[in-house]
């Protein structure tokens, strides 16, 4: 019952967290609303009983990206967003849109609700299961998903990098040497 | 254990933490004035008590009576949150270290800590890494060029050293086999031959250790890398605008993660609270493990103090490269060497 409560309670603070997120006009603090969001997420995992990915989801996202996103904001010194009134079109189709793709989830959800339901600490947790589960049942899932992560730093070693202007400036001096 | 009763030692257990850890900074700060002074051949304090043994009780009373200013044109509520978001992320992550055995006190079997958890080491590692978001939101919600540019130090030194802390911790990690703090610290009990001990340390986790003292004084922000608050080109940097409390609750936030990294230390490489305690009547027998625990904790915050009084401040530059170019790759040799003999011994 205790477990219960304070779910429910973490969720309504996921919830409130990410519409506050859309609400607020300056991007710190819709960014600090997303660090709500991921460590309520992160409470909602632990209460299910996977305590490693509550770990890791702090340690990553709440620790690590959002504090990426917190220094980009900083560095740009972003401002306050002027906000439009929104198009007509979004308003007419988007809210009938919302309850229609919400109704639906719920309803698959209810259908299925054998397979829907997850009790409390029914979740593989412990950081040994983790393990054995990555790297021998979905072992060449995570290695292809590593090597997706290394194009992806490659990718942006490239995009940081300017290899024009670092010839411009390296053809100088090889004459001069 | 009925829920009321847990309740009760819950938040006994809370508040002696509290105490002793609050205690810990006050007189850490004391001790590195001390230190840092002899070593300049100085005093430090002397007139407040007898050595200046009051001064941190001085000191406080006079942060609670300082004027708190709010300069204006200031982000009032971050500013006014982030020293608190500092001091409670530093203060939260005691409460999973352990500093002995379990103990029975008036019938009660508990440990000695707030509570055992099987991921420890992931939320001291968790919890930690929120705390840079004090540092970084106090640099940006004050408005001033000087804090704005200690922030941004503050946020990418810490994002870029808690890989190379995270990576020196795994080979621990694998020798142990558990992330539970108290299980690493078992598997570091007796000795080789006899005499010397099995601490991680001389596991051959040597590089390892010496990765994680270089890497948590960039983390903790200390000489020789405490670029955030380089004081003879930003002024004080991330806290340049805060006075009285708030400037406080920032000191002993990073008085308080020194504690911590300290405890860590002790606990991942230095065997935790093992030493020769088999002498003495059954009362010295039982308070010994902390006597070792703490005379090792003391030991590494020592040389904090002894490292700020020798060495001088990095360049910014220095410090990425030495971050990313040095430590990173020998911290990844470690991991991948230590994994090769593990391996090879099972």
């Amino acid at each position: 019952m205790l477990h219960l409560i304070v779910f429910s309670v973490f969720g309504l603070v996921c919830v409130a967290g990410a519409i506050n997120l859309l609400v607020q006009r300056h991007p710190i603090n819709s960014a600090l609303s997303l660090v709500v969001v991921m460590g309520s997420l992160a409470v909602e995992y632990l209460l299910l009983g996977a305590e490693f990915v509550a770990a890791v989801q702090v340690i990553v996202y709440a620790g690590a990206i959002m504090v990426l996103f917190v220094f980009v904001i900083m560095l740009l010194n972003a401002g306050v967003e002027e906000h439009t009134k929104g198009s007509r079109v979004a308003m007419l189709f988007g809210i009938p849109g919302v309850l229609i793709g919400s109704v639906l989830v719920a309803w698959v959800l209810l259908q299925h609700s054998g397979t829907g339901s997850v009790a409390v600490g029914a979740l593989p947790g412990p950081p040994k299961v983790i393990g054995w589960l990555l790297f021998h049942d979905f072992l060449l899932p995570f290695e292809v998903t590593s090597v997706l992560v290394l194009i992806a730093i490659m990718g942006a070693v490239v995009l940081a990098s300017h290899p024009a202007e670092v010839q411009q400036s390296a053809q100088p001096d090889e004459r001069e040497g | 254990m009925n829920l009321g009763e847990f309740i009760l030692v819950s938040i006994i257990k809370i508040v002696i933490a509290v105490g002793i850890l609050l205690t810990a900074v006050a007189y850490t700060v004391w001790l590195e004035r001390k230190v840092v002074g002899h070593i300049q051949n100085r005093w430090g304090p002397t007139r407040v008590g007898p050595f200046g043994l009051l001064q941190p009780l001085a000191d406080g009373v006079k942060f609670i009576f300082k004027e708190d200013l709010l300069p204006p044109h200031v982000f009032k509520p971050l500013f006014i949150a982030a020293p608190m978001i500092a001091l409670v992320f530093a203060l939260t992550s005691i409460s999973v270290i352990p500093i002995g055995n379990w103990v029975t006190v008036f019938g009660v079997h508990t440990p000695l800590e707030i509570t055992d958890v099987n991921i420890g080491l992931l939320i001291v590692l968790g919890v930690t890494s929120l705390g840079v978001y004090g540092v970084a939101l106090a640099g940006w919600s004050s408005n001033n060029k000087y804090s704005l540019l200690g922030g941004l130090r503050a946020s990418a030194q810490m994002v870029s050293y808690e890989i190379s802390l995270g990576l020196s911790l795994v080979g621990v990690l694998i020798l142990a086999g558990s992330f539970n703090l108290r299980e690493i610290v078992d598997a570091q009990g007796g000795t080789f031959w006899g005499f010397i001990p099995r601490w991680n340390i001389f596991q051959g986790q040597i590089v390892a250790f010496f990765i994680y003292l270089m890497a948590a004084y960039a983390e903790t922000n200390r000489v020789p890398f405490d670029l955030p608050e380089a004081e003879t080109e930003l002024v004080a940097g991330y806290h340049t605008e805060y006075s009285a409390m708030k400037f406080a609750m920032f000191f002993m936030a990073e008085y308080a993660n020194m504690i911590t990294v300290a405890c860590l230390a002790t606990l991942l490489f230095l065997g935790g609270w093992h030493g020769p305690h088999r002498f003495g009547p059954p009362f010295v027998q039982a308070i010994l493990p902390i006597f070792w625990f703490v005379l090792k904790v003391f030991v590494f915050l020592f040389i904090y103090i002894w490292v700020r009084g020798t060495l001088p401040r990095f360049r910014y530059d220095q410090l990425m490269a030495f971050g990313w170019k040095f430590l990173l790759p020998l911290a990844i040799a470690n991991l991948v060497i230590t994994a090769l003999i593990v391996a090879l011994r099972a």
